[in-house]
C-alpha cells in the first residue's frame, strides 16, 4: 500500500437548515486503494461525494485532493479525477459517443481513440453510435463508468455504481473496478450500502452513519477486529443453552426470542454445531457474524448499537 | 489567478471555450424542443400571409379611408413590407413564448435530466459553462428572429410584391420603397436585441428551478403583466414604467417611424442591454453558488 494520501477531508460538514447531512468527517484515501465508503441509505454518502466533486459547497471544513485544497485549485485537481455521482444520467437524445465527446470537451478535449478505448473497456463498442435513450439501465451505468475514465484520471469516485443492476451486471462492474485498480493503477473511491460489495472489492473502507464517520481502516483489519458472534437458533433451547455454556471457547451468551447470541471465535462455529447435534439438539440455523457486519446490520435495521471497533 | 485574468479567461473566446460552446450548440440543436419555434413560424407565417392575400385589401382601405378625402394614395401599399410589419406584432407575445421554451430549458433542463452531475464535476469553471449556455441562448433567439424575418419578408415579397411601406402608429407614416427594406432590416436587428433581453430573463428563471415549465410560465407572466403596465395609458403607472424592461421592447418600432429617432433608439438599446446584463449577472450569482442536489 502506498503511503501517499491523495484524498483527505478535514472536519467536512454540510448542513441543510437545521439538519446536518454530514458532520465533521475526517477521511483519508491512499494512492492505489480501492476505498469502500459504506453506509445505509440516507447516511450522507452522496452528500459527501458531491462535496468531493464540488457539486455542493461544504458548510464547514474542506477537501484536499493530491495535496491541494479543492477550493482554490478546482481545475487542477478535478483534471485528475473522474466521477460518477449516483445514477448515470446522460443526454438521452445523443449517442453514447456524442455524450462522451461532451464530457471530453469539458476536460479540454481528449484524443478520438480515447473515447473508443473507454467504450471498449466497459464493453459498449458496438453500441457507441446508438442514442442513450435506447440503453438499458445496466448499459447506462457502464457508460457512466466510461465517462469517469475519460482523460486517464488517477482517482475515480463511483457512487453506488451497481445500484439497479442485475446479478450479472453487478459482477461485471465489480470485475471492472478490480481491473481498473490492478491493471491501470487507478485509485478508486467506491460508495455502497452493501457490506458484501465493499468486502469483495475494497482494500480499505470507512463506515458512515447519520452523517458521522463511524470507523475507517483496512478492510481485513476491520472485519477481523473486535468480538465476533454466532447467532444460534436451536431446540430445545434449555439443552442448547447448557451445551453452549459448556464449550470452553464461548466468551458470553445471551438469548432473545429463543435465539442465542454467542460471543466466540468464528472458526469454532463448526465445533459448536457438532456439539449441539451430538447432544441431540435440533439446529435450525447457525450464523457466524463479524463485529463490523453485526454493527452494520444493526444500523441498517434501525437499531442503536455501538461499534466495538475504533475511530480513525 | 488574478481576478482580472480569471475574468478574461472565463469570457475570452479561446479554443477551450469554443469547444464548450460547440457542445452547448450541439446539445441545443439536437433537441426536438428547439425546433418547435421554427415549426410554429413555418406554419404561422404562410397561414397569415395567405389569409391576408384573400382578405387583406380591405385592411388597407380601412386604414386609409379617413385620409382619402385629403390625400390621393398611389402604388401598391398592400405589399410584402406591409405584411411583414403586421407579422412583426408577434414579437410582443408569441416570439417571446417560443424563445422562453428554449432559454428556460438551458439550466432547468440539465437539472431535470440529472446531467449537471455529468458536466459540473469537470475541470471547467461554472462561469464558463454558464457563459457558453448564455451565448447559445442568444444565438437561438437570433436564429429564431432571423428565420421569422427571412420567411415573412421572402414570402411577403413573393406573394405581395414590393412598394412603399405604410406604417400606422400614433401617426401614419409612409416609407419609400427604396428605403423600406433597410428599415425592415434595422427593425429586425433591434427586435433581436429586444428578444435577447427576454431570453436573458427566461435564462435567469431557468436557474431558479429544476423543470423547464416554471421558467416559461414565469417569463410569460412577467411579460404580460409588465407589457400591460408599460402600455396602460394612465398616470398611475407612469413612475414605474421607466423601471420595466417591457417599456423599451418597442425599440424595433422606432425603426419604422417617418424619421428615425436615433437618440431614442440608442437610449432604449442601452437600457435593454443593461437589463440583459443584469439578468445574466443575477443568473451567474445564483448558478455559481447553487448546490447540485438533484
Amino acid at each position: 500500500m502506498s503511503t501517499e494520501v491523495i484524498l483527505q477531508t478535514y472536519h467536512l460538514s454540510k448542513r441543510y437548515k437545521n439538519r446536518w447531512a454530514v458532520k465533521d468527517v475526517n477521511l483519508y484515501v491512499h494512492r492505489g486503494d480501492v476505498f469502500g465508503f459504506l453506509g445505509p441509505n440516507g447516511a450522507g454518502k452522496s452528500t459527501l461525494i458531491r462535496m468531493l466533486l464540488s457539486l455542493i459547497t461544504p458548510t464547514e471544513g474542506h477537501v484536499e485532493l493530491f495535496g491541494s485544497r479543492l477550493r482554490g485549485h478546482r481545475r487542477a485537481v478535478l483534471s485528475r479525477v473522474g466521477g460518477l455521482v449516483e445514477r448515470a444520467d446522460f443526454y438521452l437524445y445523443l449517442s453514447a459517443k456524442r455524450n462522451l465527446e461532451v464530457v471530453a470537451s469539458m476536460r479540454g478535449g481528449v484524443p478520438r481513440h480515447a473515447i473508443d478505448e473507454v467504450l471498449e473497456i466497459v464493453g459498449l463498442t458496438d453500441r457507441g453510435g446508438d442514442r442513450v435513450k435506447t440503453y438499458s439501465h445496466g448499459m447506462k451505468q457502464r457508460l457512466g463508468i466510461a465517462q469517469a475514465l475519460l482523460g486517464d484520471p488517477e482517482f475515480i469516485i463511483l457512487d453506488e455504481p451497481t445500484t439497479g443492476l442485475d446479478p450479472q451486471g453487478i459482477k461485471e462492474v465489480r470485475e471492472l473496478i478490480r481491473k481498473l485498480s490492478t491493471e491501470r493503477g487507478i485509485t478508486i473511491f467506491l460508495s455502497s450500502h452493501l457490506l458484501s460489495e465493499i468486502e469483495q472489492t475494497a482494500t480499505s473502507m470507512a463506515v458512515i452513519n447519520a452523517g458521522t464517520l463511524v470507523v475507517q481502516g483496512r478492510v481485513e483489519e476491520l472485519l477481523t477486529s473486535g468480538e465476533n458472534i454466532v447467532r444460534v437458533d436451536a431446540r430445545p433451547s434449555e439443552i442448547a443453552k447448557q451445551v453452549i455454556d459448556r464449550q470452553p471457547y464461548v466468551l458470553g451468551i445471551s438469548a432473545t426470542n429463543g435465539t442465542f447470541t454467542v460471543k466466540m471465535p468464528l472458526e469454532k462455529a463448526a465445533s459448536l454445531n457438532a456439539a449441539l447435534v451430538h447432544a441431540g439438539v435440533e439446529v435450525h440455523s447457525l450464523v457466524p457474524r463479524r463485529s463490523l457486519e453485526e454493527y452494520f446490520l444493526s444500523i441498517t435495521e434501525g437499531a442503536s448499537d455501538t461499534l466495538p471497533g475504533r475511530k480513525p | 489567478m488574478q481576478p482580472a485574468v480569471a475574468f478574461l479567461h472565463t469570457y475570452s473566446i479561446n479554443p477551450s471555450m469554443l469547444s464548450i460552446l460547440k457542445n452547448e450548440l450541439l446539445k441545443t440543436y439536437f433537441k426536438w424542443r428547439t425546433y418547435i419555434g421554427f415549426i410554429a413560424i413555418l406554419i404561422l407565417v404562410p397561414l397569415v400571409e395567405i389569409a391576408l392575400k384573400l382578405e387583406g385589401g380591405s385592411m388597407i382601405k380601412g386604414m386609409t379611408r379617413s385620409l382619402e378625402k385629403d390625400f390621393f394614395f398611389v402604388g401598391n401599399l398592400f405589399n410584402g413590407y406591409f405584411v411583414t410589419q403586421l407579422i412583426m406584432n408577434s414579437l410582443w407575445v408569441h416570439i417571446p413564448f417560443l424563445i422562453s421554451l428554449v432559454a428556460g430549458d438551458q439550466l432547468a433542463g440539465e437539472a431535470t435530466g440529472g446531467t449537471f452531475r455529468l458536466i459540473l464535476i469537470r475541470p471547467v469553471s461554472r462561469s464558463r459553462i454558464l457563459f457558453a449556455k448564455y451565448l447559445t441562448t442568444l444565438f437561438y433567439a437570433f436564429s429564431l428572429v432571423a428565420f421569422l424575418a427571412a420567411l415573412s419578408l421572402g414570402l411577403g415579397v413573393a406573394m405581395f410584391g414590393v412598394g412603399d411601406l405604410l406604417v400606422a402608429g400614433r401617426e401614419l407614416a409612409i416609407i419609400s420603397q427604396h428605403e423600406a427594406l433597410g428599415r425592415m432590416c434595422l427593425a429586425f436587428g433591434l427586435a433581436i436585441w429586444s428578444m435577447w433581453c427576454v431570453a436573458s430573463l427566461a435564462f435567469l428563471f431557468s436557474s431558479f428551478v429544476e423543470n423547464a415549465i416554471g421558467p416559461i410560465i414565469g417569463t410569460m407572466t412577467v411579460m404580460v403583466v409588465f407589457l400591460v403596465i408599460s402600455n396602460m395609458p394612465t398616470s398611475f403607472f407612469v413612475p414605474v414604467k421607466p423601471y420595466l424592461f417591457t417599456t423599451y421592447l418597442n425599440v424595433w418600432q422606432k425603426a419604422l417611424e417617418a424619421s428615425i429617432p436615433w437618440e431614442t433608439i440608442l437610449h432604449h438599446v442601452v437600457i435593454l442591454g443593461c437589463f440583459s446584463v443584469g439578468f445574466y449577472v443575477a443568473t451567474w450569482y445564483i448558478f455559481v453558488k447553487k448546490d447540485i442536489v438533484s
